[in-house]
C-alpha cells in the first residue's frame, strides 16, 4: 500500500507546522497520519449531492438566538503587568524575542 | 452521613439551613482527597506512582478554596444568599482559566501559564457559592479518550479499577467525581470528552448544547465542537450545575441569547407522553483494521446493548412511547468527519503557542526567531497535539480542502440532517453511551484511530450541536460501569433532565445503584 503521506510530503509538513521532531517520533506520526487518512477515505464512499451545504457549525444561529455585536469600546486590562508576568523575556515592558529573519524582496 | 458522599442539592440545601458550614464541607473533602487521590500530576511525574490512587488532580488550591469558603460561611452568618451552590466544592478540567491559578491544558507548554484572568463558567459557579477546589487531568489539550496523554504524570485513573482508564479527555473531573473529591466538575466535550468518562465512570455527564454555556475562558480545542458542561453523581447535580452557568455571554459571541429553564422543575415532569427513538446505526459499531485498511461493522455487546433496551422498556413502563427504526444514516461517518474538521481546527488553535507572550519557550540558544517557534513547541507539545497540527495542515492545505476538509463539512450537514428529521417524529433519542466499559491503562493508546472510536457513537452530537446526556446504567462482567445516553433537540437539555431522572428513579432501587468505588466506613 502507498503512503498518502511520504517522507518528502511529511518534512514539509513539519515546516509548515513550526515543528521539530526526533527521527522516532517523526516515524510514529507519519503512520498514525496514514492510518487516519485510510478511516478518512471513509467520507469517499458517501455519494454527495454538489448542492450539499457545508457546515461549519452545527446549531443554526438566528437572529433570535445570536448575541447583539458589541460596542466597539476599548476596555483597558486593569493590570498589564500581570500580563507581563506570564512572558518568557521581557524587558523595560517589551516582549524579547531572538533576531527575526530578514528576506531580501525580489 | 459523610459529608462526601452529600449531593450538591443536599450541601447547598444543608448550608443555607446552617447545618453545616462551608469550611466543615470543604475539610471533609480535602481529608477525603488526601486519602484517595495520591500524588498530583506532574511534569516529568511517574506514570506508575501510587498505583492504588486516583490521581484526579493537576493542581489542588486548598488555600484558594479556604478564603472562599469562609466568605461563604460569612456570607450565611450575615444573612445573605450566597446562593445556589453555596458551599459545594467543584473541580475544574485543566483547560480552563481560573485567575491567579496555573491553567495548564495537561501541556508542557502551559505548564507555567497562571491565567490573568477567569472563564465565565466557572465564574458563574464560584457567583453561585461554589468552593472550587482545584485542577483537574485530562489529555493533552483534550486530545485523547483515556487521559493517558496527558504531560501531568500519574494521569487519573479509573476510581472503580485504577488499572483501567477514566476515559477522557475529561478523566480527571469524572475520576474525582466518582471518587467523591467534590460533587460536580466542570469538563468540555469536542467529540465525546465528557459522556465517554462519564459512562467509564459511572456518573453523569452532560453536553449541553453548542451555545447553550460560553466557551470564554476555555483553552480552545475545536472552536466549532467545544461544550463546557457539567459532571455529577446525579441528574438533579447536572441540571443544577447547567441552570448556573447557562446563558448569553458578551465574552463569547457564540454563547446563544436563549433564554434558561428552571431546569431542577423541569426535571420532575418525567417522560409520560414523550417519543423516545432508538436506531439502529446506534446499535452497531465500527473499528478500523489498520493492517487492512478497511473500516470493521460489528453489533454492539450484548451487555451494552440490553442496557438500552432496559432503559427503553423502564421509559416506556412510565409512559414514554418508543419509536424503533429511527434512521440515523451518517452515524458511521462521524469519527472520519471528525478526524477532518477538529484536526483544521486544532491545528489553528495551536499556532498560538509559539513560545513569545506566555508559557514554555525553548531554553536553547537560538539565533532567529523561527528556530526559536520550531524548538519551543518540539520541545513543549506532547506527541498528540504536534499529530493534530500536521493532520490539519494537510487536510485543509490549498490543494486537498476540497477532498478533504469542504467534504468533510458538508457530510456534517448530513449528520445534522439526520438529527433534524429524527426530531420531527421523536423527542430524544436513546443510545449505548460507548461501546465498551473502561479499557485497560496502556491498552489502546498509541493507536490512535482506535482511541478515536470510543467516541462513535457520542460524536455526532457534537458535529450537529445537539445536546446529550451519559447516566449510570450498571456494570458489565468486569464490574466496570458503563452508561445509557440520550439526545435532545437544540437547546432542549430540560428533556435530557427528564428523562435522565425518571431513568435514575426507575433504577433507584437496583443493587447496583448502592456500589461505592470506596468503603466510606
Amino acid at each position: 500500500m502507498t503512503d498518502e503521506i511520504t517522507p518528502e510530503l511529511f518534512e514539509h509538513l513539519v515546516e509548515l507546522a513550526a515543528l521539530e521532531l526526533s527521527v522516532e517520533e517523526g516515524e510514529y506520526l507519519r503512520r498514525q497520519l496514514n492510518n487516519q487518512l485510510m478511516a478518512i477515505h471513509e467520507l469517499q464512499a458517501i455519494p454527495l449531492d454538489p448542492a450539499t451545504p457545508i457546515a461549519s457549525h452545527g446549531v443554526p444561529y438566528t437572529p433570535e438566538t445570536s448575541a447583539h455585536i458589541r460596542e466597539d469600546i476599548l476596555k483597558s486590562y486593569p493590570d498589564p503587568a500581570k500580563l507581563l508576568e506570564g512572558a518568557p523575556d521581557v524587558q523595560e515592558n517589551y516582549i524579547v524575542v531572538p533576531d527575526i529573519p530578514h528576506q531580501s524582496l525580489k | 452521613m459523610n459529608l462526601v458522599e452529600l449531593s450538591a442539592l443536599e450541601i447547598a440545601r444543608k448550608i443555607h439551613a446552617r447545618e453545616a458550614s462551608a469550611v466543615e464541607v470543604l475539610e471533609a473533602h480535602l481529608s477525603h482527597i488526601a486519602r484517595v487521590d495520591g500524588c498530583p500530576g506532574a511534569i516529568g511525574g511517574n506514570p506508575q506512582a501510587e498505583a492504588d490512587k486516583v490521581h484526579a488532580f493537576i493542581s489542588l488550591t486548598a488555600e484558594r478554596a479556604r478564603v472562599k469558603a469562609l466568605a461563604v460561611d460569612a456570607q450565611i452568618a450575615a444573612g445573605q444568599d450566597p446562593g445556589p451552590l453555596a458551599g459545594v466544592p467543584v473541580t475544574i478540567k485543566d483547560i480552563f482559566c481560573v485567575e491567579d491559578t496555573f491553567s495548564t491544558a495537561a501541556s508542557k507548554i502551559l505548564a507555567n501559564f497562571k491565567a490573568p484572568y477567569t472563564a465565565t463558567a466557572v465564574q458563574r459557579w464560584e457567583n453561585a457559592g461554589a468552593v472550587v477546589l482545584g485542577k483537574v487531568n485530562l489529555d493533552e489539550f483534550t486530545y485523547g479518550s483515556s487521559n493517558e496523554s496527558s504531560a501531568f504524570q500519574p494521569a487519573s485513573r479509573n476510581p472503580w479499577d485504577t488499572t483501567r482508564v477514566p476515559g477522557g479527555s475529561s478523566g480527571g473531573s469524572a475520576a474525582a467525581v466518582a471518587a467523591f473529591e467534590g460533587p460536580i466538575s466542570l469538563g468540555t466535550d469536542t467529540a465525546g470528552s465528557i459522556r465517554l468518562p462519564a459512562a467509564y465512570c459511572g456518573v453523569v455527564g452532560l453536553k449541553p448544547t453548542y451555545g447553550r454555556v460560553s466557551r470564554y475562558g476555555l483553552i480552545a480545542f475545536g472552536s466549532s465542537l467545544d461544550c463546557p458542561g457539567p459532571l455529577t453523581r446525579s441528574v438533579s447535580d447536572s441540571a443544577l450545575a447547567l441552570s448556573v452557568m447557562a446563558g448569553a455571554d458578551p465574552c463569547d459571541s457564540t454563547a446563544a441569547t436563549v433564554p434558561v429553564p428552571d431546569y431542577l422543575a423541569e426535571m420532575e415532569k418525567g417522560v409520560k407522553g414523550l417519543k423516545i427513538g432508538l436506531s439502529p446505526d446506534y446499535f452497531r459499531i465500527t473499528y478500523f483494521n489498520a493492517e487492512t485498511g478497511e473500516l470493521v461493522e460489528q453489533s454492539l455487546p450484548d451487555e451494552i446493548k440490553l442496557s438500552v433496551l432496559d432503559a427503553a422498556e423502564r421509559m416506556a413502563k412510565l409512559g414514554a412511547e418508543i419509536i424503533e427504526d429511527v434512521p440515523m444514516r451518517h452515524t458511521r461517518f462521524g469519527i472520519p468527519a471528525y478526524f477532518v474538521i477538529s484536526r483544521v481546527e486544532a491545528a489553528s488553535n495551536l499556532h498560538r503557542y509559539d513560545g513569545v507572550k506566555y508559557g514554555y519557550r525553548t531554553p536553547d540558544m537560538t539565533d532567529d526567531l523561527r528556530s526559536m517557534y520550531r524548538k519551543s513547541r518540539a520541545q513543549g507539545f506532547g506527541i498528540q497535539p504536534k499529530l493534530r497540527v500536521l493532520m490539519g495542515m494537510y487536510v485543509s492545505a490549498a490543494q486537498y480542502s476540497e477532498q478533504y476538509y469542504n467534504r468533510a463539512l458538508r457530510i456534517r450537514s448530513l449528520i445534522r440532517q439526520d438529527f433534524d428529521e429524527a426530531f420531527q417524529k421523536v423527542d430524544l433519542l436513546l443510545s449505548p453511551s460507548t461501546p465498551s466499559a473502561a479499557f485497560k491503562i496502556g491498552g489502546v493508546y498509541g493507536d490512535s484511530v482506535l482511541m478515536q472510536y470510543a467516541d462513535q457513537l457520542l460524536v455526532t452530537g457534537n458535529h450537529a450541536g445537539v445536546p446529550g446526556i451519559s447516566v449510570p446504567a450498571g456494570f458489565d462482567h468486569d464490574a466496570m460501569p458503563i452508561g445509557v445516553h440520550f439526545f435532545a433537540p437544540d437547546f432542549r437539555e430540560d428533556l435530557l433532565f427528564r428523562a435522565g431522572r425518571a431513568y435514575e428513579q426507575s433504577t433507584g432501587a437496583e443493587i447496583w445503584r448502592q456500589q461505592r468505588p470506596f468503603n466510606f466506613d
